[in-house]
């Protein structure tokens, strides 16, 4: 009843008699205080492989080289602090388990791309969260506040539920190649942000965070690639909602 | 408490980072916060025009579907093939007023759809403002050459040319 990986695990396994695996974690290195270029570190682990990446990372900082650097906080897939590029795809080192992403080849961690690298796997977030800022991330309303809370109903509340997920943790900004090659776009994520209170029933500013996504350097930057939608860790549509945003943009204006 | 209470010469640099490179009379260098808005920063990138230029990819990449196979097909297939295309077939289709303006609706939504298309090309590639500026520049200088020399040709066309 085995499944395909689990044969391949458990021919790894037998090498050491145990349900451990010896896994190859190959890391992209920078130190700016010792060299100026980045390079790749190999470690060693036995692991188990329903371990996940950041596990790994956590052995390898404790036990191997407590240089290593990577941001987590939560270590459940929720605060957001630990997406990176994993086999080359963006993901949470969190919520990647090794035994899903083929532990037999040496397994490659980096840093997300299009932000600064600080130091190994942490970058500098700031652009970021300025694009986030600036597309107005909070409940703009007129008029008295209510005593109550505001109500809406379940259909309003179904209509921007996908973009409430997000944990602004930048797979998606970090794995597209318009962001890469020009950091003034807005980025998915800030997108996703202002879709979230485009659509809310109760939120007056929706007009305003149009205007505001209808820059150079807003939505109509977006070339459909899919990047975001296949990194997000939440499962969220990204490329829909931001479809969305540009089709509320066109009718409201036609 | 530990006997260890020497304070730190400099507040907020333990004695595990070193000497302090920088203190009051040296401060840090200050750098830029990404995307903050300072002198240099336009006072507005909104308007419809990235929208306008959108719309218009998708609504003449529609339009030259049947314009370009059309044409393709009449070129390349029907009739025998490439091996009829000469002067005096050209000189025929242009003879009638509906193919004339076949041609000339390609000739400009096909070169506005390249350019633009290109346009965005070189504002997602091309990363220093005056590498922008010259490619832009160069690929208006084509673009507005080629639709004003084809639109000159298919309206003086004379088939009686030697
Ligand atoms: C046959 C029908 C055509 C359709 C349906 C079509 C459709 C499109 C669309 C929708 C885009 C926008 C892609 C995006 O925003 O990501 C595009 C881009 C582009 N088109 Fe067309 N197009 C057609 C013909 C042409 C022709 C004849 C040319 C050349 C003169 C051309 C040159 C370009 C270029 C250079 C781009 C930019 C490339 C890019 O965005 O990656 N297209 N096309
Ligand atoms: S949309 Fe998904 S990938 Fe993008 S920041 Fe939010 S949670 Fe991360
Ligand atoms: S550590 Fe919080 S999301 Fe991974």
């Amino acid at each position: 009843m085995a499944t395909p990986t689990m044969d391949k695990l458990e021919a790894l396994e037998a090498d050491n008699g145990s349900h451990l695996i010896t896994v190859t974690f190959r890391i992209r290195r920078f130190n700016p205080e010792v060299s100026a270029d980045a390079v790749w570190e190999d470690f060693q682990l036995d692991i188990d492989p329903k371990e996940r990446v950041l596990d790994a990372l956590h052995k390898i900082k404790w036990e191997l080289d407590g240089s290593l650097t990577f941001r987590r906080s939560c270590a459940h897939g929720i605060c957001g602090s630990d997406a990176m590029r994993i086999n080359g795809r963006n993901r949470l080192a969190c919520k990647t388990l090794i035994k899903d992403i083929s532990p037999e080849k040496p397994i490659t961690v980096e840093a997300i791309k299009g932000l600064t690298v600080l130091k190994d796997l942490v970058v500098d977030m700031d652009p970021f969260f300025q694009a986030y800022r600036d597309v107005m991330p909070f409940l703009v309303t007129t008029g008295n506040e209510p005593t109550r809370e505001r109500l809406q109903s379940a259909e309003d509340r179904e209509r921007f539920d996908d973009t409430t997920k997000c944990i602004l943790c930048a797979a998606c900004t970090s794995s597209c190649p318009v962001f890469w090659n020009d950091g003034q776009y807005f980025g998915p994520a800030a997108i996703v942000n202002a879709h979230r209170f485009i659509f809310d029933s109760r939120d007056e500013a929706g007009e305003q965070r149009l205007e505001i996504l209808n820059d150079k350097d807003g939505v109509w930057r977006c070339r459909t690639t899919f990047n975001c939608t296949d990194a997000c860790p939440r499962g969220i549509e990204v490329t829909k909602a931001i479809q969305e945003v540009k089709r509320a943009l066109i009718t409201r204006r036609y | 408490m530990s006997a260890d209470t020497t304070p730190a010469k400099t507040p907020g640099v333990g004695p595990v980072e070193g000497v302090a490179v920088y203190d009051v009379d040296h401060p840090a260098p200050f750098i830029e916060a990404p995307r903050k808005r300072t002198s240099k920063t336009p006072r507005s990138t909104r308007g419809n025009f990235e929208m306008a230029a959108w719309l218009f990819m998708r609504l003449s990449g529609v339009v030259l579907v049947v314009l370009v196979l059309g044409h393709l097909l009449i070129q390349l297939v029907l009739d025998g093939g490439v091996s009829k295309i000469g002067f005096a077939f050209v000189a025929g289709r242009w003879a009638s007023p509906f193919w004339q303006g076949w041609d000339l609706l390609m000739l400009w939504l096909a070169m506005l759809h390249g350019a633009n298309g290109l346009r965005t090309v070189i504002n997602d590639y091309a990363e220093r403002p005056n590498t922008r500026l010259w490619l832009k520049g160069l690929l208006y200088t084509a673009t507005v050459f080629t639709i004003l020399l084809g639109t000159l040709v298919i309206f003086t066309f004379d088939p009686n040319i030697r």
